[in-house]
């Protein structure tokens, strides 16, 4: 590494990170108060509040909002925790491991899609169900995607989150030996599963409680799967603020910035109400250890955590499956269960206008994904040579993902225009870094501070310099590690939308907004096209990632594992 | 290798939040090993740490380290000239033997290659150059760390405990090939060890720290 003053790199970051997001914050806070001068709002009132509460089914979207925030996280970590108390290292065990880990890279609105593909009226399970079971011999008129009360939204994310948490807590777990605890409270009677989730879970949880918090801000602030799944009238508060901001009427905006400060309050609302529940479980949690029972109910706790993430993973996959399908189907009347040809006539279709978005999604995940990995090595580096205590500053990292998007970003592109500057490929890369950073730190951090110190001491001792040492022991050493983290961030990369759609004022297109953009026009065949090109794009960087290291240390047995 | 070097530990005091850890005033002349033995928490590896330059800041040290007369107790550890060996051999697991030789060696070395070859020679191992660490045995890896360390041309050297992982049937005769080589490379060493059998088979001064 060039001499680079590598003090300076976690303040670096922390500006980064910490700056847009006050300065988005504050400009949405002075115009949810009346004052924007640029659109004439030269004085403090309270008129943008009451034009807010004014608007009909508000009080419904926040609730939408504040639900789909908490039973998303509820159900997902329950999920996670009662299959991992379930494992015991079967095939099945191992399959659904090796099934849920690619969904991590799977776009959020491309599993969305492929949700909705699965339960429409006219969807894959209505299919195969008609019209035997059902007597249906065309769709019936049921409100299943896009129900009233955010269910399938809910569905769509738990998809999603289920994968996020069991690799955090897979990544968590060999922390606090669970095998020996099990074994402990085995020796004391208890069946497997009881042990697992009266043991392991207490000791768990307090080490995954930060990615739950940003399950649960996720949930309730998020845009593009709620465009697609969730309800429409009204529609979760995220969406609706996003709509009166890309309305025509400027003065909009004003009602728009104090929608989003009333998003981060139903945010925080949900942060808080998880909290209430903390205490709650633990209260009830701890009688129920304190009680004893070592037996009751261990086979259907198994049943049910292999069962229920089975279900989720296969809803992921079968969903994708059928978007695939429906990509190259031809005709195909409804209760058939397959299209009646195959024809290759929407990818001709779609393919001239695939070359931009395509380009744009790679140019940008690539180059914020360079940034994100040099940042967090250099943070990383100066923690290992400061002697292992890391930076205090740096959990404020984890500050975008706990801060609503819609909140901070409106106000963001607010002050970029203010200060001239122009939607291009470089202000939506800054933007995506807000994300991608703190994604590529996480993963990376882990191994980072894993690898044997004296691995740099031999180094050094053999009169090896610093900077060399950096280069030829741990920066080889840590390969494996270094892509994946890299393949993480372009993944998050891809996968957003509000960052891409508001820096870029609608002018810059990826994958990820074009998908987006054609859930309200429900031509299913286009739609499947673009979120089979949106799901492969992240997977490609996660095949690079697996096979690179396998294929650089063939003839080095010692660096097949990871370090 | 030619010159003879000598190590001088001077007044040394290492304390932990303020509590007095150790204190030494020692010389160790060339080819000359001093074992360091001693309780864990007595401080053995807080010394090795202290003289390598990898001390912990929790704790605070004051004294002096010299080698040959020349004050190196402010230098960072790759300048230092102290080589090292720990209880693993710790061989680069993405380097090839002759990769990990070379990896030590000084810049200046004309011709790395044959420097390799012939190092690999001396200990037995002349065709190993190109196999992959991880397929070599337990004792061979540990000679190859060692050839390693002499090749990168020391002025003293520091033993953590380098023979406690090896098969026993081993132990002694790695011990007679380092010791061997370090004495006949003049280096002054420093063992930490909680074997009594390593001390008799280095045999120099033995130094037991209290708890």
């Amino acid at each position: 590494m060039p001499r680079m003053p590598l003090g300076l790199v976690p303040p670096l970051i922390v500006l980064l990170l910490v700056g847009p997001l006050l300065a988005g914050l504050i400009m949405a806070l002075l115009p949810a108060f009346g004052y924007l001068p640029a659109l004439g709002g030269e004085s403090f009132s309270l008129a943008p509040w009451r034009a807010l509460f004014d608007q009909p089914g508000i009080w419904r979207s926040a609730m939408l909002s504040l639900a789909s925030g908490l039973v998303t996280t509820a159900v997902s970590l329950g999920i996670v925790l009662l299959f991992l108390a379930s494992v015991s290292g079967t095939w099945l065990d191992k399959l659904i491991q090796r099934l849920v880990s690619p969904l991590l890279a799977l776009p959020h609105a491309a599993a969305a899609f492929g949700l909705a593909f699965l339960i429409a009226p006219s969807g894959l399970l209505a299919r195969l169900a008609s019209p035997g079971l059902t007597g249906w011999e065309r769709p019936p008129d049921l409100l299943i995607v896009q129900d009233p009360w955010g269910l399938s939204l809910m569905a769509g994310l738990i998809i999603k989150e289920i994968p996020f948490l069991l690799l955090m807590s897979l990544a968590a777990l060999p922390q606090i030996e669970p095998a020996r605890r099990v074994a402990m409270a085995r020796s004391l009677g208890y069946r497997p599963t009881v042990a697992w989730l009266k043991v392991v879970v207490p000791a768990l949880y307090p080490l995954i409680r930060l990615p739950v918090l940003a399950v649960i801000a996720f949930a309730s602030s998020v845009v593009d799967v709620a465009m697609i799944l969730g309800p429409t009238l009204p529609p979760t508060l995220a969406v609706s603020i996003l709509t009166w901001f890309g309305d025509p009427d400027l003065s909009r905006r004003f009602m728009a910035s104090a929608g989003a400060i009333l998003q981060l309050g139903v945010t925080l609302a949900a942060l808080l109400a998880w909290w209430g529940l903390e205490c709650l479980v633990r209260r009830l949690g701890r009688r129920w250890i304190e009680r004893g029972g070592r037996r009751a109910g261990d086979a259907p706790l198994r049943l049910a955590g292999k069962s229920l993430i089975l279900l989720a993973t296969l809803s992921a996959f079968v969903g994708l499956g059928g978007l695939a399908l429906t990509s190259v189907a031809g005709f195909w009347r409804f209760p058939s269960a397959l299209p009646d040809s195959l024809t290759w006539l929407h990818w001709q279709r779609a393919l001239p206008s695939l070359g931009g978005p395509v380009l744009s999604s790679t140019i940008i995940a690539v180059v914020a994904t360079l940034i994100a990995t040099l940042l967090a090595v250099a943070a990383l580096e100066k923690e290992q040579r400061r002697g292992r205590t890391a930076s205090r500053a740096l959990w404020l990292l984890y500050l975008p993902l706990i801060v609503p998007q819609v909140a901070f970003l409106f106000g963001l592109a607010v002050v970029t225009e203010s200060l001239g500057v122009t939607p291009t490929h470089g202000l939506v890369i800054f933007g995506h870094l807000l994300f991608v950073l703190p994604y590529v730190f996480l993963s990376l951090s882990e191994a980072y501070r894993r690898l044997d110190p004296r691995w740099s001491q031999v180094a050094l001792s053999l009169g090896v310099t610093r900077g060399s040492t950096f280069r030829r022991v741990r920066l080889p050493m840590l390969l494996a590690p270094l892509l994946t983290a890299m393949a993480v961030g372009m993944a998050v990369s891809i996968g957003q939308y509000l960052p891409t759609q508001l820096l870029g004022a609608g002018r810059i297109s990826t994958v990820t907004t074009e998908a987006v953009a054609l859930a309200s026009g429900g031509n299913r065949r286009v739609i499947g096209v673009w979120a089979m090109l949106q799901a492969c794009l992240p997977l490609a960087g996660f095949v690079m990632a697996v096979g690179l290291p396998r294929l650089i240390w063939s003839h080095r047995r010692g660096m097949q594992g990871s370090p | 290798m030619s010159a003879f070097h000598h190590l001088e530990i001077e007044q040394l005091s290492i304390r932990l939040h303020g509590k007095p850890l150790l204190s030494l005033d020692t010389r160790i002349g060339p080819g000359e090993v001093l074992t360091v033995m001693g309780p864990s928490g007595s401080g053995k590896s807080t010394l090795l740490a202290w003289m390598a330059g990898f001390m912990s800041r929790d704790f605070e040290a004051s004294g002096r380290l010299r080698l040959d007369g020349r004050d190196i107790t402010a230098l960072p550890p790759e300048r230092r000239g102290i080589g090292l060996l720990f209880q693993d051999p710790m061989l680069f697991p993405h380097l090839s033997v002759s990769g990990n030789l070379r990896f030590g060696m000084p810049r200046a070395t004309p011709d790395k290659q044959a420097a390799a070859q012939d190092g690999l020679a001396r200990i037995g191992l002349a065709d190993f150059g190109a196999r992959d660490p991880a397929t070599l045995s337990g004792g061979q890896q540990s000679r190859v760390a060692l050839m390693r360390l002499l090749l990168s041309q020391p002025q003293a050297v520091l033993l953590d405990e380098p023979f406690s992982k090896l098969d026993s049937h081993l132990r002694h005769e790695m011990r007679q090939l380092v010791f061997g080589h370090l004495r006949d490379a003049g280096l002054p060493t420093l063992l930490v060890t909680h074997d009594h059998q390593d001390a008799e088979d280095a045999g120099g001064r033995v130094l037991e720290l209290d708890a």
